[in-house]
């Protein structure tokens, strides 16, 4: 282990340097709370900065310490208004056409669990991708990083199902590459994909453009892919029915698209980080407040009973196939029915509403009939689940 | 979800909520210390606080065993993990809980073999698999877990697996709310008595706080209503006049407790002289170390350990914030050297704690959120 400086003596001094205690005391005692609050608030709104010396898995949770390291790295280094937005795909225009550009990296393990493997997921993920910032998917390319002594047959299994998957999606892999690493470098097979697709003229989507008055829907129950990966894993001895939901959703997106001209404001599939992640991002992209209810969130028995048993709230848990739609809330009833025609929406249904105040939050009416503050994911105790 | 759903029905809830309320005296303040970290999840988690009248306040109390773990063991724990041909595992919530030289993630980063595991007996698997390595466990939490962490050293002894060894953190609760009854300035008027921990040593140890100290005490369920349901039973103790023990969770908890699990601890460990706890400091009697006679699965037996104690800041006022006698945001630290991303006491470790949880969002009232909800 490198030798680290004791933070708790920097923190201290950094304390030392914030405040003076002073001035502090001068303060009427009843507007020192006030004044905490406000110190608290502009320590927020600094400057995103990685204090860690090192990656840890927490980086890759999709919760706070993933936005701070994108923030903080990636978008402190390549800062330009086409990736800014930060949504899944970004969206330019090049020879006269607006076309869409994503990608994304699959490390999932087990590579094979019920309901698909890393083939599909690698194949629908960014379909998605692309699919929820509005475009049509149309080419997409594969990057395979092979650990030594991985068998063909699995990567014959699993190319077989990017197949499967990219002609249900109607795409086509239409580049690629292959790196093979030594033995004890990898996790047996990695896959990166990346993808372009056309936009339609005028189609602006964007979780920043919530407005108060939205209704927020979710194409299906949601934690499927999450749990059914963690359980696949082995490790915890339970046995149930549960796929994943991994799924290429473009028809639904279609479908949607085509019911309420007009009436859809942002969607995102609820990957890494949940739905509660995505609930977040547009409560701070566009300063609203999301207020949704317990109740009318789909989730199955299944994903319910392990996630009480494993101490985590399927708000947090992975889906592959799953959509959160803002839409206009006079078109929330034929956005609903439109998802209900498609087979991967048939469990649609409306969760919630974007409001005004207090902006910047998730909100959750429980079950139980209290509420509570939905925040972005800290920390992530669980292994890698896609 | 059955067996989960009947415990948080809304309409038993209001109505409990009709019944709390009724027994409020005007202008007097209450203040229970819900003593169980599961407790305050539950409260969190549900949103259970709407439901109280304003003039009741639930303090969050010291039973969350990984945020109790101070700075020094974390380290030893690390010294432990860094040692040559060891593979260190820990249950996940003590992954994030800081050292001086930071969390088990961060040695996790820095090439540190330590894996999560759910249970002891899959640290014991795992020592099985890698008999050319030595396996030590992480074992921390109350009377709730220690059970399983002696079962896992009798199989072990069983066995006969000799690279397997425990870091024993097992702490215990009674001493904890003892040090919390003794200090002067205590503003609490009853307990919820911890539920999980119950269901091992039973009601019995609780005694001394009604007797002596005229307290009473609920032991308490972890679904929202079953917290409910011993506020209300609370209430009713103090407007009868009453301190008593009084057992809500008995579906689950036997007057007596558990004698196999006692028997099992009580075969392989024994108390410490003295422990310390993050923000309480050392309090006598207070955990388990490994009996001799078990030696052999004792990490602090088998390894170096540094043993150095690493202070809480001065500064850092976790106990007066635990004791319910201040504010978070009154603490001299709080939201400049200690914040959830770097969290220097036990409050601003678990996300539930009281620092983290009003750092996150004490600018949000109850009111406020409320209002917002409803419309």
């Amino acid at each position: 282990m490198t030798e680290q400086k004791n933070w708790v003596e920097e923190a201290l001094a950094e304390h030392e340097n914030q405040i003076d205690q002073r001035h502090f005391s001068k303060v009427a005692p009843g507007e020192r709370e006030a004044l905490v609050l406000e110190r608290i608030d502009r320590a927020r709104r600094a400057r995103a900065r990685v204090k860690e010396e090192r990656i840890t898995l927490a980086h890759g949770s999709g919760g706070k310490a993933t936005h701070t390291l994108i923030e903080a790295i990636f978008l402190d280094a390549f800062r330009n208004p086409l990736l800014e937005p930060m949504e899944d795909a970004a969206r330019l225009t090049m020879a006269g056409g607006r076309i869409a550009l994503t990608t994304d990296s699959y490390v999932v393990s087990p590579l094979f669990f019920p309901g698909g493997d890393i083939g599909d997921l690698a194949i629908n993920g960014t379909v998605n991708d692309l699919a929820v910032s509005g475009a049509t998917p149309m080419y997409l390319s594969a990057g395979f990083i092979l650990e030594e002594g991985f068998p063909v047959a699995d990567l014959q299994r699993v190319v077989a199902s990017m197949r499967a998957a990219a002609d249900a999606a109607g795409v086509q892999v239409v580049t690629g590459d292959t790196k093979v690493v030594q033995r004890g470098k990898a996790d047996g097979c990695y896959i990166n994909t990346a993808g372009v697709g056309v936009v339609p003229d005028g189609l602006d989507l964007g979780v920043a453009n919530a407005k108060p008055g939205d209704a927020v829907l979710v194409s299906g129950p949601i934690g499927d892919h999450g749990v059914t990966v963690m359980l696949a894993r082995g490790e915890l001895d339970i046995d149930t029915d549960l796929t994943s939901d991994t799924a290429a959703v473009n028809g639904l997106v279609a479908d949607l698209l085509a019911a309420v001209p007009g009436g859809v404001r942002a969607m995102r599939d609820a990957t890494r980080g949940g739905v509660a992640t995505i609930l977040n991002e547009v409560a701070k992209a566009a300063n609203v407040s999301v207020v949704v209810a317990e109740d009318d969130i789909p989730v199955r028995a299944e994903v319910r009973g392990a996630s009480e048993l494993l101490g985590i709230d399927p708000l947090y848990v992975a889906c592959e196939g799953r959509i959160v739609a803002i839409v206009d809330g006079t078109a929330a009833d034929a956005a609903l029915d439109a998802m209900h025609r498609n087979p991967l929406g048939r469990e649609a249904a409306i969760v919630g509403r974007i409001a005004d105040d207090p902006p910047g939050i998730v909100l959750l009416r429980t079950a139980f009939g209290g509420t509570r503050i939905v925040d972005m994911l800290v920390g992530d105790p669980l292994p890698r689940i896609c | 979800m059955r067996f989960v759903d009947e415990f948080r029905d809304a309409d038993t809830a209001h109505a409990l909520a009709a019944k709390i309320a009724g027994l409020c005296e005007p202008g007097r303040q209450y203040k229970f210390m819900e003593v169980c970290g599961g407790h305050t999840h539950t409260i969190y988690k549900h949103g259970l606080e709407d439901y109280l009248p304003e003039t009741i306040t639930l303090v969050h109390g010291p039973g969350c065993p990984v945020c109790v773990i101070p700075m020094g063991r974390v380290d030893d724990a690390m010294a432990l993990a860094s040692a040559p041909d060891v593979i260190m595992t820990s249950f996940g919530d003590m992954m994030r809980v800081p050292g001086s030289k930071g969390s088990f993630f961060d040695a996790k980063a820095n090439g540190v073999d330590i894996r999560m595991v759910y249970s002891p007996l899959d640290s014991l698997k795992i020592a099985r698999q890698n008999p050319d390595k030595r396996v030590v466990f992480m074992a921390i939490g109350f009377e709730t877990t220690a059970p399983s962490t002696a079962m896992t050293v009798l199989r072990a002894a069983q066995e006969g697996i000799e690279n397997f060894s425990i870091f024993c953190n097992h702490v215990t609760i009674v001493p904890a709310i003892k040090a919390i009854l003794d200090s002067p300035d205590l503003r609490l008027d009853g307990f919820l008595g911890p539920g999980h921990v119950s269901t091992v040593i039973g009601c019995r140890p609780y005694e001394f706080i009604s007797r002596d100290y005229g307290k009473p005490v609920v032991v308490a369920g972890f679904e929202p209503l079953d917290i409910l349901q011993s506020i209300y039973l609370l209430m009713v103790q103090l407007h009868e006049g009453r301190a008593e023990i009084e057992n809500q969770y008995s579906r689950v908890v036997p007057w007596n407790g558990n004698l196999v699990a006692l028997k099992a601890i009580n075969e392989t460990m024994e108390l410490r002289p003295y422990f310390e706890w993050r923000g309480l400091g050392f309090i006598s009697h207070s955990a388990l170390r490994v009996r001799e006679k078990y030696a052999r699965f004792d990490a602090e037996e088998l390894f170096q350990v540094p043993g150095v104690r690493v202070a809480d800041p001065k500064a850092c006022q976790c106990g007066e914030v635990l004791k319910g006698v201040l504010k978070p945001w009154e603490c001299k630290v709080f939201g400049t050297a200690c914040t959830p991303e770097t969290p220097i006491g036990t409050c601003m470790v678990s996300p539930e704690g009281a620092c983290a949880a009003y750092y996150n969002f004490g600018r949000f009232t109850r009111q406020r959120v409320k209002e917002a909800t409803a419309r």
